[in-house]
């Protein structure tokens, strides 16, 4: 089919690579599609739905034909358009969709696909029988496809990078070429960016002085710009930021460092994307051999690569017949150019005898120089066998004429590459004369140039009816026709966002680059509207697929999120533990000896608190130095409880949000006169940071205080058990302070601050020390006997209690009235979400309350509680733990009307997990309820 | 992603704030219950200028008004609260 044009004869074929195992040859710089019709590989492809033979259509990203799976192992590539990847030795190329092979398709030849893929047939399945709908599915899923996504990591490394630029300049054909050169005069810096691997756009294909490129490319390194290669803008966002993927590797080759995505900034944006071609709607245009005229004439012009040896060209407008001219210099017969127009003024421009000598046949003109060009003529059909064209019917005043081909090249106009303009948030102008969308009114600093501004040939548009819709293909990639467009406007659908999500047209990889206009038109023709007021679908980034991995880039796997180091991260890790991850740290859970499980080794743990003294990293604990003669007042907002303290004093305290809901809890000591410790909860210390800051400094501005979050500078490791004072005594050497003191002192020559607060219910301290010096106090204390308990102990520990914990009990969701903590509310209010409190709805006795459950078994976490099964959720369980000391089972829970419940009998059951447990509702507090225990 | 010019560090990326709330929506701590209710659940959602408070989280760390439009995404003025 193809043949070697006089340029290619010159380069040696020295690449090796495969295509469906098949072994073949390029030259540097083909593309996969250039060189697979090189070697005479017309067919590439199965279609999407219908498993219909398909091959090259374009020349260029707007691909919707030819899509490959490229490379091995985790370098697999699906879906790659065979005409946007540049052939390396070594590349791996296999076709999609079919089975057993390319060439002989089960799904093809039993012509199963055809009825059933009509439009809106996805959710026509949803009718009738689920076991249907089930059946039809799998069927589905394995007959429509592309290609599988590969199945083990990538091992390739995908970085970010940021850019800035007065001007950001997008492609490189003429327009782009021009406005660079004017840009480097004017001395801006200039980032321009290139989809393709060289300079030039069109002017590689329609004869372009390669001096102007070479010119303008030494301009813009001179003005200090930057040319980025294989760079593709993917999308244009606000303030005149652009995100560019640049391919530093073809898809599935081994490089090391594969893609970068850029991060550019910009004054400003020259848009010079250009233009694609509309390929035309009739029977069978979806042939291998059917492609765009301007595909035809880049092959032919810049890769010497005839598409075939007998070209028919179809076009309504002028620009398809330089491919004529490119198809003969390149060695191939122009066999007919098929013009819908009854009287081109191509045809008039040249001051050739031939054409003058064939006015006297109106219909057919021997003209533009040596062509047989036949007006007011349309294709009708294009005919095929073992996957190739063999002709083409063509309707010519009221008759049909059939000629023979092996390609057929189609020019239905151009469409600007408005996309970009589009995701700024420029509207769109209709252009009758081209039958295309312009970028109109911009709302940033964005210029559009050349013909994606809509300097393109004018069309005719089409007239003539179709005679065969249902094989008339508008998108090709997922097999939508005419028919199934007229079908969608029968059944109802009228918006063209409608349109699209019944028939998926515009949709998949290439999403309808090459199809929205020949679509609109459709549609426009069946409701009898027109283009613009059908309206477009919405331009939304990236304007080519993109991989995952680049927008991951390095924040993949273990670097996916920073990992927050404890102080004592090494003493926990020589014991072992079962670590847990919680927000970006990573706590031990517990520490299982030899042959324990996780809940024997909690057990354990908790149990040696009970009844000696156990250690637990609290380090995570979000802490507040607040200081300064207004400490006491930024207290008091913040504060819904009592924060007026003696020296060396701390109390409990929570937080509020400004709609009355439980913000946060924690402990708050006065340290000197004007100097407090705030602590608060673990996960919520970026919000309480961010909570502490707002309250200071857009509330009461005019306190004189300042927040300092102290968080990792304070290493923290509770001390609890019955022998904690002791322990503690006699390493500091002096008196333990009271329940609720602050003290200090000195273990193992590291000064700590001791904070005689409770959360296990024992008597506890919470000692801490500078972090980088906290090791031997955590040493100390292991040696002084106490058992290292993790944070599963510490929840069995504190559910006992009754202790909320944020996220669980305090949900967002929870007053404190709700929470049974509205005693300790300020009763003169002054502090954030005290004026909320007042809400009737708040007072409300069938509000979630909450309380504790008993069970003889194992209560499941997160289960629902109700009265008898299949009666309405009265709540959910929030967190349960064995009772320790002692026998069955104790959870919190947050219940409708809870404390008026108490005694009741509910179930707990976990419908997904398969458990359920009877319960009893009891006050949230299980172990020494007269608090004897943590006393002094 | 927007371009916030903070009177304190110039021109920095939005990842750099973070978005509170609207202007209309900062409950002063003097406010009574139905001037809190009316601040918080009320929203003038407009399609047009909106002054919004700010929070140069990973920046200054001060707290910002800007004057945003919501359809253009136009930023008039940023200055300092209050």
């Amino acid at each position: 089919m193809a043949v070697t044009g006089p340029s290619r004869a010159a380069c040696e074929p020295t690449i090796g690579f495969t295509f469906d195992g098949r072994a073949l040859r390029a030259r540097p710089g083909d593309t996969l599609a250039a060189a697979l019709l090189a070697n005479g590989v017309g067919l590439i492809g199965r279609s999407f739905k219908l498993h219909r033979p398909r091959g090259v259509m374009t020349a260029g990203v707007e691909e919707p034909n030819a899509l490959v799976t490229v490379g091995t192992g985790g370098r697999t590539e699906p879906n790659t358009r065979a005409t946007d990847i540049f052939v390396y030795d070594g590349l791996v190329a296999r076709s999609q969709n079919r089975w057993p092979s390319l060439a002989l398709d089960a799904g093809a030849i039993l012509g199963l696909a055809a009825p059933v893929f009509a439009a809106g047939f996805y959710y026509k399945t949803f009718f009738g029988p689920p076991a249907r709908w089930l059946w039809y599915e799998r069927f589905i899923r394995r007959a429509a496809g592309l290609g599988p996504a590969p199945a083990t990591a990538d091992p390739e490394v995908y970085e970010h990078r940021a850019a800035f630029a007065d001007v950001l300049i997008v492609g490189s054909g003429p327009a782009g070429l021009a406005a660079a050169t004017a840009a480097a005069h004017s001395g801006e810096r200039i980032l321009l960016v290139e989809q393709d691997a060289v300079l030039g756009g069109t002017l590689l294909s329609d004869g372009g002085d390669r001096a102007t490129i070479d010119s303008t490319r030494a301009a813009i390194l001179a003005a200090g710009g930057r040319i980025l290669m294989r760079t593709t803008a993917s999308g244009l966002w606000d303030h005149g930021f652009v995100t560019c993927v640049q391919r530093l590797a073809e898809p599935g080759q081994a490089a090391g460092l594969s893609q970068r995505l850029w991060q550019v900034r910009a004054k400003r944006i020259v848009l010079a994307t250009g233009a694609i071609e509309r390929p035309l709607t009739f029977a069978n245009n979806d042939l291998p051999g059917v492609m765009t005229a301007r595909a035809v004439r880049t092959y032919a012009r810049r890769w010497g690569v005839l598409a075939g040896q007998r070209v028919v060209i179809a076009t309504n407008n002028d620009d398809a017949y330089r491919t004529a001219d490119a198809v003969v210099a390149a060695g191939g017969e122009v066999v007919a150019i098929l013009d819908s127009r009854d009287d081109p003024a191509i045809l008039d421009s040249r001051d050739d005898p031939a054409i003058r000598d064939s006015r006297d046949d109106p219909a057919i003109a021997r003209g533009y120089g040596r062509f047989r060009v036949c007006r007011g003529a349309v294709p009708v059909s294009a005919f095929g066998a073992g996957g190739r064209l063999r002709s083409v019917d063509f309707r010519i005043g009221g008759a049909t004429e059939t000629l023979a081909a092996d390609c057929l090249a189609v020019s239905g106009g151009f469409t600007p590459v408005v996309h970009l303009h589009s995701h700024g948030g420029g509207k769109l102008d209709w252009r009758e004369d081209i039958q295309a969308f312009v970028p109109g009114a911009t709302l940033q600093n964005i210029t559009t140039v050349g013909s994606a501004a809509g300097e393109v040939d004018a069309v005719a548009p089409a007239t003539a009816s179709l005679r065969h819709p249902k094989s008339s293909f508008i998108d090709f990639q997922n097999d939508v026709t005419a028919a199934d467009v007229d079908l969608a406007w029968a059944e109802g659908y009228r918006s063209v966002e409608h349109l699209k999500r019944y028939t998926t047209l515009g949709m998949g990889t290439d999403q309808g680059k090459t199809s929205n206009m020949a679509a609109l038109a459709r549609l426009a023709g069946a409701g009898a509207t027109t283009i613009p007021l059908a309206g477009l679908t919405t331009f939304r980034p990236p304007f080519t697929p993109l991989t995952l991995a680049a927008l991951a880039g390095l924040d993949a796997g273990g670097h996916a999120a920073p990992t927050r180091r404890l102080a004592l991260a090494d003493r926990h890790a020589a014991l072992a533990p079962i670590w847990q991850p919680l927000g970006l740290w990573h706590r031990p859970r517990a520490h299982p000896r030899t042959g324990e499980t996780l809940h024997d080794a909690a057990l354990r743990e908790a149990l040696s608190v009970r009844s000696a003294a156990g250690i637990v990293d609290v380090s995570t604990l979000a802490k507040f130095m607040i200081s300064g003669p207004d400490a006491a007042a930024l207290l008091a907002i913040v504060c819904a409880t009592v924060v007026k303290l003696a020296m060396g004093r701390g109390r409990y305290t929570f937080m509020l949000r400004e709609d009355g809901m439980v913000l946060d809890d924690g402990t708050v000591w006065r340290l000197a006169d004007d100097r407090y410790l705030l602590t608060s909860s673990t996960g919520g210390a970026e919000r309480m940071t961010a909570h502490l800051s707002y309250a200071h400094r857009v509330l009461a501005a005019d306190l004189h205080v300042s927040a300092v979050a102290v968080q990792e500078a304070l290493a923290g490791i509770a001390l609890a058990g019955p022998d904690a004072a002791a322990i503690l005594e006699r390493l500091t050497g002096a008196a333990v302070p009271a329940h609720m003191g602050v003290g200090s002192g000195v273990i193992a020559g590291v000064a700590v601050t001791i904070l005689a607060a409770s959360y296990s219910g024992e008597r506890a301290f919470e000692l801490y020390a500078s972090g980088d010096a906290a090791e031997p106090v955590w040493d100390a204390l292991l040696a002084a006997g106490a058992t290292p308990y993790g944070i599963e102990a510490l929840e069995f520990l504190r559910i006992a209690k009754g202790h909320i914990v944020v996220g669980g009990e305090a949900d967002g969701r929870t007053t404190a009235l709700d929470l049974g903590l509205a005693r300790m509310l300020r009763k003169d209010g002054g502090f954030i979400g005290a004026s909320a409190l007042s809400r009737p709805a708040l007072a409300d006795a069938d509000r979630l309350q909450l309380v504790g459950l008993t069970s003889p078994t194992m209560i499941p976490e997160g289960s629902m509680l109700v009265e008898i099964d299949g009666d309405p959720v009265a709540g959910h369980v929030t967190a349960a733990a064995p009772l320790v000391p002692g026998d069955g089972y104790i959870a919190l829970a947050l219940l409708r009307g809870g404390r008026a419940r108490h005694g009741h009998h509910l179930t707990a059951t976990s419908p997904t997990r398969g458990q359920s447990a009877q319960v009893v509702v009891t006050q949230p507090l299980f172990y020494d309820p007269e608090g004897i225990r943590y006393r002094d | 992603m927007f371009l916030i010019a903070c009177p304190h560090c110039g021109p920095r990326a939005q990842s750099e704030f973070a978005y509170d709330r609207t202007l209309d929506a900062v409950v002063p701590l003097t406010a009574g219950p139905d001037a809190a209710m009316t601040a918080l659940y009320t929203r003038a959602n407009p399609r047009g200028w909106s002054d919004e408070v700010w929070h140069h989280r990973f920046g200054c760390r001060q707290w910002l008004v800007l004057r945003r439009h919501t359809v253009t995404h136009v930023i008039d003025t940023v200055r300092q609260w209050p």
